[in-house]
């Protein structure tokens, strides 16, 4: 019975609304229901399903390769971990089940649960990538604007943005003398030039036809800037953040393992050094899963400010 | 009547890679306050050209520019432009895009309550009231010109400078704001140079009509007098036999006298 009602969803829910009512006369036959071509089915169409049928196609349509892929993916893992020292799906699963069911341990600096892990690697982020931010967009607008500025800085931007972000640390370590703020000056070093570069695009970029209102206007330049250069430029702000914080989340990994201290990364690094390898799995894991969350809600955020 | 506007003499040239481009040469026109002029030609001929010049958004390499008895030394809110493709703000609604302009002028002299008592006034004067607090995305086209030439209106320009303002709209879309356009003019008694490439508007809308040679080097090659009284009635010119004697002249100046031989 519930296989035929959500045939019949989902049948109803292909065509467009407008053809919607032609549909039952169709529908029950697959199903293996009622006869066609009479009146009654469409009786049973509730508004539910004509209200979100679209919408429950739509998820379908995109869930299935999803899941399709997904499962290809475990099926790969599992015949590759049956052949090598690799530990299989299902013994990374029961490992995950301990790991999570108690994230907010604490025993001793160097282990502790990986809540705290998660959210001191955040943390980290969240300053270096802040004062990237604070720094790199102000910056990115007035390198947009002043063509003087922007001709000084380019051979500067264009020599340190390829260094590779951990060649960094050496430099943060030698002027903090400590770990946690070399890290964080990684972050803040690899993570600020999306946002200049990006910023400083997206100001050049505002169309001429929007400066000629201002110019026009005789806007001052504090109205233009509001006005017309911060929300032109701001989808262009949106996406440099975006690669900012995906660099960084990227880099917090790679400066943890070097750095010590408790973070995702160091955890990556102490697993392997206790040769628990479904803790490094379960790690790279986490990682991938919360730098899509990252990504994800900042795309949330960009959307709302899109105005084409 | 008395010059409100004046250009004269006016060279503009152009820096290009091939060297100096002379898009424009000799021009001298003047226009009485309250006088519609359009200027007409074949694209390219630096029309434009000539509108940016006097809204102050390029500079003449030669020549004088006089607007209300002042050198037009750069753009200024004396002159209120309407652009070809509306320019609105797009995050901004209608109602914001006009009173960033009434701010402007205004901000300094009125209260808050009476500068948003301006941009309703210049929104009904185009009737889209209605429309105050809909973004420009949410509108058709010809209300976003609508908007635009509300805005331009909103603050109290001396001059309405139009450039090409009807252009992108269909035709019905476009009779019907010429026919608003003439109601408003009617109404401020507006000082108007709008650029066009239209025959029939240019004789519907202008005291003068102001016809352009091709460039390089275009100058001014004819000008006709429009000496149909107002108000006009799009229909009734229909059967008007002066009417068509002077969208005759225009038309044979456009395509006699100056076709473009690439064209």
């Amino acid at each position: 019975m519930s296989a035929a009602i959500l045939s019949h969803e989902k049948f109803a829910a292909a065509p467009p609304a407008g053809s919607a009512v032609t549909a039952p006369a169709v529908a029950p036959s697959p199903a293996g229901m009622a006869p066609a071509g009479d009146a009654p089915p469409l009786r049973r169409h509730t508004p539910l399903v004509e209200k979100y049928g679209d919408d429950i196609a739509a998820f379908f349509r995109a869930a299935i390769p999803m899941v399709f892929g997904l499962g290809i993916f475990v099926v790969v893992w599992a015949v590759l971990s049956a052949h090598s020292t690799l530990p299989g799906p299902l013994k990374t699963w029961h490992s995950a089940v301990g790991v999570f069911s108690d994230p907010f341990y604490r025993k001793g600096p160097n282990d502790q649960g990986i809540g705290w892990n998660i959210l001191m690697s955040l943390g980290r982020v969240g300053i270096g990538f802040g004062m990237a931010a604070v720094i790199g967009i102000p910056l990115g607008f007035m390198i947009g604007r002043f063509k003087f500025l922007s001709g000084m800085m380019a051979p500067i931007i264009s020599l340190l943005r390829p260094v590779s972000p951990l060649a960094w640390l050496p430099i943060g370590l030698l002027v903090f003398k400590a770990a946690n703020p070399a890290a964080i000056w990684v972050i803040f070093i690899s993570s600020i030039w999306p946002m200049i570069v990006n910023t400083a695009v997206g100001v050049r970029e505002v169309p001429q036809d929007y400066l000629n209102v201002a110019k026009v206007l005789n806007l001052s330049e504090w109205k233009v800037f509001t006005r017309i250069l911060f929300p032109a430029s701001l989808p262009f702000v949106l996406t440099g953040i975006r690669l900012s914080i995906g660099v960084a989340w990227l880099v917090i990994v790679a400066a943890e393992m070097l750095t010590g201290g408790v973070g995702i990364g160091f955890w990556v690094w102490d697993e392997w050094n206790n040769l628990n390898v479904e803790h490094i799995i379960i790690a790279i894991f986490t990682v991938g899963i919360v730098g899509l969350l990252l990504e994800q809600s900042l795309m949330l955020v960009a959307r709302r400010f899109e105005y084409r | 009547m008395e010059k409100f506007v004046s250009v004269e003499n006016i060279d503009m040239s152009f820096k290009t890679r091939q060297g100096a481009f002379i898009a424009l040469k000799d021009i001298n026109l003047s226009i009485g306050e309250g006088e519609f002029v359009t200027l007409i030609g074949h694209s390219g001929c630096g029309k434009s050209t000539l509108l940016n010049l006097v809204a102050g958004l390029l500079v003449q390499t030669a020549g004088v520019l006089i607007c209300a008895g002042r050198e037009i030394s750069g753009p200024g809110p004396d002159r209120g432009v309407v652009f070809q493709n509306h320019s609105l703000l797009p995050w901004l609604t209608c109602a914001e895009n006009i009173y960033l302009a009434v701010e402007r002028v205004f901000g300094a002299t009125e209260s808050k309550a009476q500068l948003k008592a301006r941009t309703l006034k210049a929104l009904d004067l185009v009737q889209l009231g209605h429309a105050a607090d809909k973004r420009p995305n949410e509108i058709s086209g010809g209300m976003k010109q609508r908007v635009g030439i509300a805005r331009a209106l909103s603050i109290e320009p001396k001059v309405l400078l139009l450039d090409e303002p009807f252009g992108a709209l269909d035709a019905l879309t476009r009779a019907h704001l010429q026919d608003e356009l003439l109601k408003i003019v009617a109404k401020t008694g507006s000082t108007v140079l709008m650029v066009t490439h239209d025959v029939d508007e240019a004789v519907l809308l202008s005291d003068r009509i102001v016809m352009m040679t091709n460039g390089p080097s275009a100058t001014i090659g004819d000008i006709v007098n429009v000496d149909l009284e107002r108000p006009r009635d799009r229909l009734a010119l229909v059967n008007d036999s002066r009417y068509h004697h002077l969208r005759g002249r225009v038309l044979e100046f456009l395509y006699q006298k100056q076709l473009r031989a690439a064209a």
